[in-house]
């Protein structure tokens, strides 16, 4: 109770803040909106379902993306940990692609694809594939060698040991690669959103763009606010749970 | 008149035969001779104890035994088949516990029986509880494993072992990690166990109170390269109290032996 009383008094005073600063002339209103303002764009952006449709066409792409990255991000990571030849070749390549920022996709994707889906995911794909198979390789080396030894006496062996020993047991590290695997593929679509112009679907990345081009504050920020608080959302819905029984269990949790 | 007696001779054949047992590791700086020809028979239902200091191959042996680890010459019997992996006839328990901490108490104990073919789930679980309760945990079937004392830990730890129902219980220094009162009511608790469950177990440590206090036998062994020097009888009337006295001689003649067989820098053997 205490906790929430003390979340909802810090933000009333950041946007009563945010109000006064507008009201007594600070900024130029064209360049910040007052909260009211963009209260106001919210309220008509849902009547004409712009901002609603917007945010489902995005969030479909992005958990599509991700999806497809967790199901080869995943399997390669293991196959890195397991095999040498593996590790000196795709982990030395995924490794390299991690650290290339994922609109540098962009270009490479629209000449390929186009101004299509394919290209989103493309993108979205690429900027979240690595940072899970580079967690998953680091998660299953940090497995101690005893607990599949002592799985080997009681008679587990080959696949069984990977499915019910290797991999639960490097799951702390893979969770969290899971987690920066959904924060990269966040940051590119929106990264995406904005550099391609499609006619499939408009995301909330292309919102924002066009919020620029009309010169609309109250959209720019009220779009972003909207993009924090998917982000938000998804960390406290989908990996929240997650985390806290990960944590019961290895008695990690820090009270 | 030997040789009609031997060809005469009506025994079961050895539950446990190492014969001639050498293995070598290369390491960064060179080889390291772990084993020299080894050679040890076990009973059935024996309590055999090796003792020695750290480096002295006991514990190789040990993986050996339980087929984890390949000889370099010679071979391990069991039940006269020759041991070439891992088998549910042979369980081990491990220096720290290596529980799994994605699974609570129950789920550690039942690992080894869902590999166990023709049981149905409500049978493993029975078999299950029932370990648990042969080790005193029955309250405890669903607590994290981080959430137990180190003696708690060991009782699961010895729980999954026993679980499969294995014949043979090999053991390496599982009590090394304890306080001095938690081992004690351990010894008490292993001693029971081993009577009344009818193992076979080897039991590696290097302290030899702890090694006389279980073993029917203590077996001897010395490093570079890792040799069995001397085997001990021990006479003693089960249960045993670690603290008695006739203990303690046993226990001074057998740490005098060991000094014998040491080189002076290498003495760190708790007496």
């Amino acid at each position: 109770m205490k906790r929430w009383l003390l979340v909802i008094i810090f933000f009333a005073v950041l946007i009563g803040a945010w109000e006064y600063l507008v009201r007594r002339g600070v900024w130029s209103p064209v360049l910040v909106p007052s909260p009211l303002d963009v209260g106001r764009y919210f309220v008509s952006s849902i009547q004409d379902r712009t901002l609603l449709e917007a945010s489902y066409v995005t969030m479909k792409r992005l958990v599509l993306g991700y999806v497809v990255s967790l199901i080869i991000g995943l399997p390669l990571g293991l196959l890195n940990a397991r095999f040498k030849a593996c590790e000196d070749t795709i982990g030395v390549l995924a490794l390299g692609l991690q650290t290339l920022p994922s609109v540098c996709w962009a270009p490479l994707a629209l000449l390929w694809f186009g101004q299509t889906e394919t290209a989103m995911f493309f993108i979205v794909i690429m900027g979240s594939i690595w940072s899970v198979t580079l967690a998953t390789d680091a998660g299953v080396r940090s497995v101690p060698p005893i607990y599949a030894r002592a799985a080997r006496t009681m008679g587990s062996g080959g696949l069984h040991t990977w499915l019910k020993v290797i991999f639960p047991a490097s799951l702390p590290f893979v969770v969290s690669g899971m987690k920066q695997g959904w924060a990269f593929a966040w940051r590119s679509l929106m990264a995406a959103e904005i550099y391609v112009t499609i006619l499939t679907g408009f995301g909330l990345g292309h919102l924002l763009h066009y919020g620029r081009e009309l010169h609309a504050m109250d959209a720019v920020i009220g779009i972003m606010i909207v993009i924090i608080v998917i982000g938000l959302l998804a960390d406290k819905i989908l990996f929240s749970p997650i985390e806290r029984f990960l944590h019961r269990r290895w008695g990690t949790a820090r009270n | 008149m030997t040789t009609v007696s031997e060809e005469l001779r009506n025994v079961a054949p050895e539950k446990l035969a190492v014969e001639g047992v050498s293995k070598t590791f290369r390491t960064q700086r060179g080889h390291v001779h772990a084993l020299d020809n080894v050679s040890l028979n076990v009973r059935e239902g024996e309590f055999v104890c090796l003792v020695g200091p750290s480096g002295c191959g006991k514990s190789t042996l040990l993986s050996i035994i339980a087929g984890l680890e390949s000889t370099d010459s010679g071979q391990v019997l069991a039940d006269g088949k020759p041991v070439t992996g891992p088998g549910r006839e042979r369980m081990v328990m491990f220096q720290e516990s290596a529980l799994f901490p994605w699974l609570d108490v129950l789920g550690n104990v039942l690992f080894g029986l869902k590999l166990k073919p023709n049981l149905t789930g409500k049978e493993r679980r029975e078999v299950a509880l029932f370990y648990l309760k042969l080790v005193g945990l029955e309250n405890f079937i669903h607590a994290n494993i981080h959430e137990l004392s180190g003696g708690m830990k060991q009782r699961v730890a010895l729980a999954r072992a026993l679980a499969p129902n294995p014949r043979v219980l090999l053991m390496d220094e599982p009590f090394a990690a304890l306080d001095a009162l938690t081992r004690e009511q351990l010894y008490g608790d292993i001693q029971r166990i081993w009577a009344e469950r009818k193992k076979t177990i080897i039991f590696v440590t290097h302290n030899v109170r702890e090694a006389v206090c279980l073993g029917d036998r203590v077996v001897l062994f010395s490093p570079h390269p890792g040799r069995i020097q001397e085997k001990f009888e021990i006479k003693l009337p089960r249960p045993r109290d670690i603290n008695s006295v006739d203990l303690a001689k046993y226990s001074t003649e057998i740490t005098r032996a060991l000094k014998r067989h040491l080189k002076p820098e290498t003495t760190e053997v708790a007496e």
